[in-house]
Parts: C-alpha cells; sequence; structure tokens
C-alpha cells in the first residue's frame, strides 16, 4: 500500500510537469485531448467496468451538454451559471436516457444506447437554425474559473488535469464504496442481489446518471477545449472511441481506461498525420482487442508483470494469482 | 396538388418502409437466433448499394445485379459470422463490438473504393416514367420496390412457418438450449441466417439505391432505423419487422417532409412509449 501510495505522488507529479516535460504549445495541447478523453473513458467506464453496462451511446452527452452550454452563453448567461445548466440539463436527460435504456437488460441495452445516441446525433445535424446543422457552432470564449485566465495551452493543460483529480478521486471513491460494491454485484449476480433486498434497475440507474454527469464534465472540457462543436464530434465513431479507451486500457481497473484514453488519442494523432485510414484501424483495434485482449491492456500486464516476479516462487503462485484478480477488480492506484 | 403531395409522400413513406424491411428483418432474426445485434448491418446495406453501382455501371440488367450483389453481401456476412464471431463464441457483447468494428472496416473500404461522392444508381429504363392513374402521376419503381418488400415479407413468413428450416429456426429462437438437444444443427442454422440476413440486407442496398444513392454515412444513417424497428417491433418477430418498418417509413418521411428540423425527435417519441409500456415490443419473441 506504501508503495502504491508512493507512485501515486510520482505519478502525481509528472502529470503536473507534463508541459515543462515536454513543451511545445501542439503537444501540450495533444496532452489537454488525452485528458478530456480520459474523462470519458472514466466515466463510461463506470457503467462498463464496474456494472458490465456497455453503452453507444456516450457521445450523446457531448450533445446535450455541450450545445446547450454553447447556446446558453450565445444567449447572454454569464459562462459559471451557463455551465452549471448545461450540466444540469444534461444530467436529467441521463436520467431520462437511464430509464428507457434500463427497460432491456442485455444486449438491448447497447442497441438502445445507440439508438438514443444517434438520435441527439440526428437532431443536432437536422436542427439548422439551433445547431448550425453540418457546419457547427462556436463557444465565443473560454472561461476564467476565479478569475484564473486559462486561454494558454499550458493552463488549460492544469485546468483539465484538475478537473480530472477530482473525478478520478470521486470516481475511485465510489469504486470502493457500499454503492460500488452493490453494482457489482447487481453485474455479476443481479438475482441474488434482488433476493437480498438491492433494487438492482435503481442501483443501475443511479450509475448510469453518475456516468452521465462526469460525461457531461467531459464534453464541457470539450467544448471548452476546441470552442466548436458540429454533430462529427458526436456521432457513433465518437461513442465508439470512447468505449474502446476503456476496453483497451481494461475496464476492470480504474487506471485502464486512462491508459487506453492515451494510447488511442496519440495513435489518432500520429496516424491521421500519415494515412488516412483510421476508421479502418480503429476497426481493427476494435477487432483484434476484443479477440485477444478481452481484459484490456492494464490488467493484462499487471498479471504478465505478477507471473515474472513470482516465477521464482512456484509454490505461492496460486494465493497471489487469485489475490491478483481482486487487486485488479479494485483498481491499482498509480 | 395538395393531394399529389400526400399520395407522393405516402408512396414514398411505405418504399423506404419497403427498404426498412428488407433491412430489419434480417437484423431481428439474427438478433432473435443469435441473440446479438449485428451492428455491421447497415454497413452491409452500404455495401450492397455500392456493389450495385459498380455492377450497374458495367452494364448489369439491375435485377441480376441486386441478387448478385445481394448474394455477394451475405457471403461477406457468412465470413464474419464464421470467421470472427465464432472466435468468441458465448461472448456476445464481445461479438456486438466486434460487429461494430468490422462495420468501421467496411465503412472505410468504401471511402477508399467509391470515393466520398454520393454515386447514384440508376433505377431499371423501363420504370422510371411515372405512372398515371385517375390524373394524378405515381412512381413506378417506388411502387415496384413496395411490392417486391411485400413479395419478401410473404416469402419470409412461408419459410419460417411451412418449412422444416422455418420450424427449425423458430425452435431456435424459442429455446436454443433444447433445440441443440433434440439433434436440430444449431451451428449451420446460425451462418445460414446470417447469410440470409446479409444477403436481404444488401438486395435492399441495390433497391434503395435509385431512392437514396450510395454514399459514405448510408450505414450510420440506416443502422438507428433498423434498430429503431426492432425495438418498436420487438426482436425475432417478422410480423414485428414488418410492422415497425413500415411504422419507422412514415413517421421518418412525413417527420423530413413536415419538419425536417425534427425528424430523428419524431422517432423519438414512439420509441419511448414503445420501450416504457411493451419493453419487448409490439410483437416480441424474446427479451430484447
Amino acid at each position: 500500500m506504501r508503495a502504491n501510495a508512493l507512485w501515486s505522488v510520482v505519478a502525481a507529479v509528472l502529470l503536473i510537469a507534463v508541459p515543462w516535460i515536454i513543451g511545445g504549445e501542439f503537444y501540450i495541447n495533444m496532452a489537454s485531448q488525452v485528458l478530456i478523453y480520459a474523462l470519458f473513458a472514466l466515466s463510461i467506464n463506470m457503467m462498463l467496468g464496474f456494472g458490465g453496462m456497455v453503452s453507444l451511446g456516450h457521445a450523446g452527452y457531448l450533445g446535450l451538454a455541450g450545445y446547450a452550454l454553447i447556446l446558453l452563453v450565445i444567449n447572454g448567461f454569464d459562462q459559471l451559471s451557463a455551465a452549471v445548466l448545461a450540466l444540469v440539463f444534461s444530467t436529467a436527460m441521463a436520467g431520462l436516457f437511464g430509464a428507457l435504456s434500463l427497460r432491456a437488460p442485455g444486449l438491448g441495452f447497447i442497441m438502445i444506447t445507440l439508438a438514443l445516441g444517434q438520435i441527439v446525433w440526428g437532431i443536432a445535424y437536422r436542427a439548422n437554425n439551433l445547431t448550425g446543422g453540418d457546419n457547427g457552432i462556436r463557444l465565443p470564449a473560454r472561461p476564467a474559473p476565479f478569475g484564473i485566465d486559462i486561454s494558454s495551452a499550458p493552463r488549460f493543460y492544469w485546468f483539465s488535469l484538475a478537473i480530472l483529480a477530482v473525478a478520478f478521486f470521486f470516481i475511485w471513491r465510489f469504486s470502493r464504496s457500499p454503492f460500488g460494491a452493490s453494482l457489482k454485484g447487481a453485474r455479476d449476480q443481479p438475482r441474488r442481489m434482488s433476493m437480498l433486498g438491492h433494487n438492482v434497475w435503481l442501483i443501475r440507474w443511479l450509475t448510469f446518471v453518475m456516468a452521465g454527469f462526469w460525461g457531461s464534465v467531459a464534453s464541457l472540457l470539450f467544448v471548452y477545449y476546441n470552442l466548436f462543436l458540429s454533430p462529427h464530434a458526436l456521432g457513433l465513431q465518437q461513442s465508439a472511441e470512447i468505449l474502446l479507451m476503456a476496453i483497451l486500457g481494461g475496464a476492470t481497473s480504474l487506471t485502464g481506461p486512462i491508459v487506453g484514453a492515451a494510447i488511442i488519442t496519440l495513435i489518432k494523432n500520429v496516424v491521421s498525420t500519415y494515412v488516412e485510414r483510421w476508421n479502418t484501424l480503429l476497426g481493427m483495434t476494435f477487432v483484434l482487442v476484443i479477440v485477444f485482449m478481452p481484459y484490456g491492456l492494464v490488467p493484462g500486464c499487471q498479471t504478465l508483470w505478477r507471473k515474472i516476479t513470482t516465477r521464482s516462487k512456484p509454490a505461492a503462485t496460486k494465493p497471489i494469482e487469485i489475490k491478483a484478480s481482486a487487486d485488479s477488480s479494485s483498481g491499482g492506484c498509480s | 396538388m395538395q393531394w399529389q403531395f400526400w399520395i407522393i409522400q405516402t408512396l414514398n413513406s411505405v418504399a423506404f418502409g419497403g427498404l426498412l424491411f428488407l433491412l430489419s428483418s434480417g437484423f431481428s432474426l439474427i438478433f432473435g437466433l443469435m441473440r446479438i445485434p449485428n451492428l455491421a448491418h447497415g454497413a452491409f446495406f452500404m455495401l450492397g448499394a455500392y456493389f450495385g453501382y459498380s455492377l450497374l455501371a458495367r452494364g448489369g440488367n439491375f435485377w441480376l445485379v441486386a441478387l448478385v450483389a445481394g448474394l455477394g453481401v451475405g457471403l461477406i456476412g457468412i465470413a464474419l459470422e464464421r470467421l470472427v464471431l465464432r472466435q468468441i463464441a458465448g461472448n456476445e457483447q464481445g461479438q456486438v463490438l466486434v460487429t461494430l468494428g468490422v462495420s468501421f472496416i467496411i465503412a472505410d473500404i468504401c471511402l477508399l473504393a467509391w470515393t466520398g461522392d454520393p454515386m447514384p444508381l440508376p433505377a431499371p429504363q423501363e420504370l422510371r416514367r411515372p405512372l398515371l392513374f385517375a390524373g394524378y402521376a405515381f412512381p413506378t419503381y417506388r411502387l415496384v420496390v413496395l411490392v417486391i418488400a411485400l413479395v419478401a415479407a410473404v416469402g419470409l413468413y412461408l419459410l419460417m412457418e411451412r418449412t422444416r428450416i422455418g420450424a427449425m429456426i423458430r425452435a431456435g429462437v424459442d429455446d436454443m438450449e433444447m433445440a441443440r438437444g433434440v439433434g436440430i444443427p444449431v451451428s449451420r442454422l446460425f451462418t445460414m441466417v446470417f447469410l440470409l440476413g446479409s444477403s436481404l440486407a444488401g438486395i435492399g442496398g441495390v433497391l434503395g439505391g435509385p431512392i437514396l444513392n450510395a454514399y459514405p454515412g448510408l450505414d450510420a444513417d440506416m443502422l438507428p432505423l433498423a434498430l429503431i424497428v426492432v425495438i418498436l417491433g420487438g426482436a425475432g418477430s417478422l410480423l414485428g419487422a414488418f410492422v415497425g418498418s413500415f411504422a419507422v417509413g412514415f413517421l421518418y418521411n412525413f417527420g423530413i417532409a413536415l419538419a425536417p428540423d425534427l425528424a430523428y425527435f419524431v422517432l423519438f417519441l414512439p420509441m419511448v412509449l414503445v420501450l416504457v409500456f411493451l419493453p419487448q415490443g409490439l410483437f416480441g419473441r424474446v427479451q430484447l
């Protein structure tokens, strides 16, 4: 545990120092993108990793919170109340979408979230008068929280990092809380959980709403970063990328989605400067990860690491192996 | 003039509903039997349209082209089922995500092969002239598409209800374990249903070509409509796919014609109502 705490401090210091380490506005902006997508992936993973609910409509929150924010700011609201109202609106819609999606407990959940996400996309695409349609709309300026200017690249990076840290702390507490435990119970043994008197539907719905809230927070960051929103940003592809980040990194671990977000964002930025076939690569990654690495990179590497470190003591392999899986499901803190 | 508008829009709606039926009946059957929503189904539809475009550009007969393109898409469907989905049998969640990955690959290859411009498919020469009846003009091609969809619906009904294979598929939908137990070759049924479903989607793509054109993004436009059809009508049921297709065809088409800004919102409302009051859909055989 003490080693874990040490590693957390080192990781935090490194993350804060990123703008000085890498320099160059282009790379700092890329790091900010990683943070924003990390928040998206963390939020979708509240449902996926702890609740076993696969959502393909997560980019819908970009539409709900993003357009709400921009429209409120354009219509004269100040930045703070616009952000709060956008979050309230988007989270309330998450409540509605959750209630609808959870009508189907199994794979229908994927279908309904996909359909809902595409309906948000379709409305954003069609409602020209409101959203500017295909051309998108601009946010006039970034906000200045507590009077601090965040228009420069490093400052925006630290702003995103602060938000991500708050979210990470919340989601870490969430996964360790009795509620998180009951969510895992609802994932693995829904019938037994009902027998024990837990309201499985309510547990799932609350998780859906919380994931929606953090997804909306990430959406605000996304809009603050780009200062622009068009329907292209909230299509099925965006939802799929966010989901892939969580799966690739490892949905059962807490840090997995962050690693996945970093890898996918970097690959996407690097690859799209050289080749145009990003979608093929995305699809191939999807297929390969699910066929060959269903538990993702982080848990996979943890298992591998433990195998290497315990090879000298074969007698102790079995108990450690069991502990390892328990560890990775509650998340090794980085 | 006013009457002409309503007639045209109604015909457009039923023709679009027919296309949706070709798309979603296969989707619904696959979901009913294998319990996975095949998210590559929209891409199959688009691939059918592009195959049709290329074959027609080489001077093929329209109806023959539709069959060949449909069969080609069907073979790709078999490849997806045999080579990819089989690898992760039992992991339904993974299978769904793999079909999504495959749909991205297909869409990107289409973009590479047929560029980003919309490709219009020419309707057969003899059907381009509008049909004049009682002083009103009817678009002939759309009427023919509707007739084909109805014929396909009857054919599928007979296949499902009156043949041995249909009985086996129904048994698999209702109780997979039992079907295996009494010696039904469920594994071969999977492949067959995949062939049938993706061929229908491919044929739908060719038939839809002259109405919708083949363009990048056609897959993402059609897939949610197929999902909504199945959510409305209920999974695994032909009747559900039939009723759902025409309902969505009408709603979507009239939505676009009368309130283009809200065309998608119009679809949202019935979906909410059905999910709240009939979570299995109108005629669902299996739990979503």
